[in-house]
């Protein structure tokens, strides 16, 4: 069984159309990728899975219960994270503020805060320091540490590595491989070799529709469909 | 100038600037006596008018809400409380502070208690239908502010209502040449108090982070799993039971009120909220600070312009900081 579903998900943003008949399947474990180009449909997917935007038809499916429909709040409490593609970290609140609003009762579980640390060193060095003094790539770990501060079967993560230095996407890359060991991440990325390197299974949207789904290595493999799908140069 | 900058903000920054309007007014009133009076006067409003603003801060900065009805719960919390004091009035007089301090006490909960129920219903039939919507927030907020005028006429009719004072909070302090009103005292230290403990509120608890990010990012709060619906209502009854004692305060300050304090009051209140950068409790207590220091210092020095002083006012602190002297980060 899936770890999550979409069944002919049709999501409106006012008058648009913007998903149709959406159907997709993640596998429970390590990182399925999202891919697609601009303004396909990747982030409405994310929002409606999140419950942001509430699918006008079909159904999404999380551990086989049916979570369209359901108030955003009841579904992060039912282990979906959400780092959102502008980061959505409180500015105005020191990282530890950040990270501790993301518990479940407003204290760290040791193990995990060592391996927040262990993860993005630079958030245990500016702790007390109020999160919109971070640079981008700080505030992206931080995200992402928020996203997994809390035990979680699934993250939804947009588009992280937009806007970073190589360096912090290498690290970036590495912090989700690790993740991945204990966590489903539904990844939507731009970057296809950050993507590619990550990836075990993938999916690509366009126009708000799933045209392509498989594996990443058969996907990487194929440039004329990489190029067919994304306008990948071959 | 960047380094003149830096350090005035090592120092306080903004925090400095009723400092600095202090030390401006003593140079130009000349009489310390008339300055300090001046000077409490204008503090013991300032707190007045922090707690009718905050509320509003709080609400347009986590729920996005432009509620002009916010007035209503001055002028319902002022009529209110004076209602009980006058039932209480032969509690007033008596030569007991104890006494005294009840009718005050119980003045002060049937406004807290009548601001919390009546922003309950408020929030949930008259401003949960038209979030994300401002023009039909603006209006139908506007048409509640104009009913809850119409309802005060008919319980308490048009003719100003007398407003009876504690004893005890009587007179005045005579300090060398200085006078200082006992109930601006009052007023200055009840306002600071709740200062600290909305601060604590806000700083210290897990519900007071809680609206600290929901000010910024309420999708965000959402998603980590808390339904911000139920701070949302939490935050407007809490926001219209301070206007609601700010009005209770007010009434006791001016001791004659009329069912057009709130429309008046409401001026004001807004210019605090601009000033100080919506959604930031310490914004608000900044501009209210500011605010009632001004019209105190300009009543005294230029009376003619004491009416346009707190537009002028608004205008020179937008023009140098549009968003306001103190705004929660977005």
């Amino acid at each position: 069984m899936s770890l999550l579903s979409l069944e002919d998900v049709r999501t409106d943003i006012g008058q648009y159309a913007v998903l149709h008949c959406i159907s997709l399947e993640v596998p429970e474990g390590g990182v399925f990728v999202l891919l697609g180009r601009n303004g396909a449909g990747k982030t409405t997917t994310l929002r409606s899975i999140m419950g942001l935007w509430r699918p006008k038809a079909g159904a999404i499916r999380f551990q086989g219960e049916v979570i369209s429909g359901l108030h955003t709040a009841e579904i992060a409490r039912k282990g979906i994270a959400y780092v959102p593609e502008n980061m959505g970290i409180f500015g105005g609140l020191t990282v530890e503020e950040n990270l501790v609003l993301a518990t479940e009762k407003g204290k760290f579980d040791p193990d995990r805060l060592a391996r927040i640390y262990g993860l993005f060193p630079a958030l245990e060095q500016f702790w007390t320091k109020q999160a919109w003094s971070l640079s981008g790539g700080q505030k992206q770990m931080l995200a992402v540490a928020r996203a997994i501060v809390e035990p979680r079967a699934l993250i939804l993560i947009d588009e992280p590595t937009k806007g970073l230095a190589p360096s912090i996407v290498a690290a970036m890359a590495e912090a989700f491989r690790d993740i991945a060991r204990t966590t489903t991440i539904l990844l939507v990325e731009q970057n296809f070799h950050f993507a590619k390197s990550l990836g075990r299974d993938m999916a690509v949207i366009e126009d708000g529709r799933v045209v392509h789904s498989g594996t990443m290595a058969g996907f990487a493999a194929d440039a004329e469909l990489q190029n067919r799908l994304l306008g990948l140069a071959t | 100038m960047d380094r003149l900058a830096e350090q005035i903000g090592r120092f306080g920054g903004v925090n400095l600037l009723p400092v600095a309007l202090a030390l401006v007014a003593f140079v130009l009133i000349g009489a310390p006596s008339s300055w300090v009076t001046l000077t409490v006067a204008g503090l013991a409003m300032g707190l007045m008018v922090f707690l009718m603003a905050s509320g509003l801060s709080l609400v347009f900065g986590l729920m996005d809400v432009l509620n002009f009805g916010h007035s209503a719960f001055i002028s319902f919390g002022a009529f209110v409380a004076a209602s009980v004091l006058i039932a209480l009035n032969h509690w007033l007089v008596a030569d007991s502070v104890i006494l005294n301090a009840l009718a005050l006490a119980f003045a002060f909960i049937a406004a807290i208690g009548f601001g919390l129920v009546a922003g309950w219903l408020f929030e949930t039939i008259i401003v949960r239908p038209v979030y994300r919507d401002h023009l039909r927030q603006i209006l139908i907020t506007m048409g509640a502010l104009i009913v809850s005028e119409q309802v005060i006429l008919a319980i308490w009719g048009g003719t100003p209502v007398t407003v009876p004072r504690p004893h005890f909070l009587e007179g005045s302090w005579i300090i060398g040449d200085v006078s200082i009103e006992v109930y601006r005292g009052f007023a200055f230290v009840l306002g600071a108090l709740i200062f600290v403990g909305l601060h604590f509120l806000l700083n210290r608890t897990r519900i007071g982070l809680l609206i600290r990010a929901g000010v910024e990012n309420r999708e965000m709060v959402e998603s980590l799993g808390f339904n911000i619906d139920r701070l949302f209502i939490g935050v407007f009854m809490l926001g219209s039971a301070l206007a609601a004692l700010g009005g209770a305060m007010w009434a006791g300050y001016e001791t004659l009120i009329t069912p057009a304090l709130g429309g008046e009051m409401m001026i004001i209140v807004f210019i605090v909220v601009i000033i100080g950068g919506l959604g930031s409790i310490r914004g608000t207590l900044l501009g209210a600070i500011i605010v009632g220091l001004t019209a105190n210092y300009v009543g005294y020095l230029a009376p003619k312009l004491a009416l346009a002083s707190n537009m002028i006012l608004m205008m020179a602190i937008l023009m140098w900081r549009p968003k306001g002297l103190a705004p929660a980060v977005k």
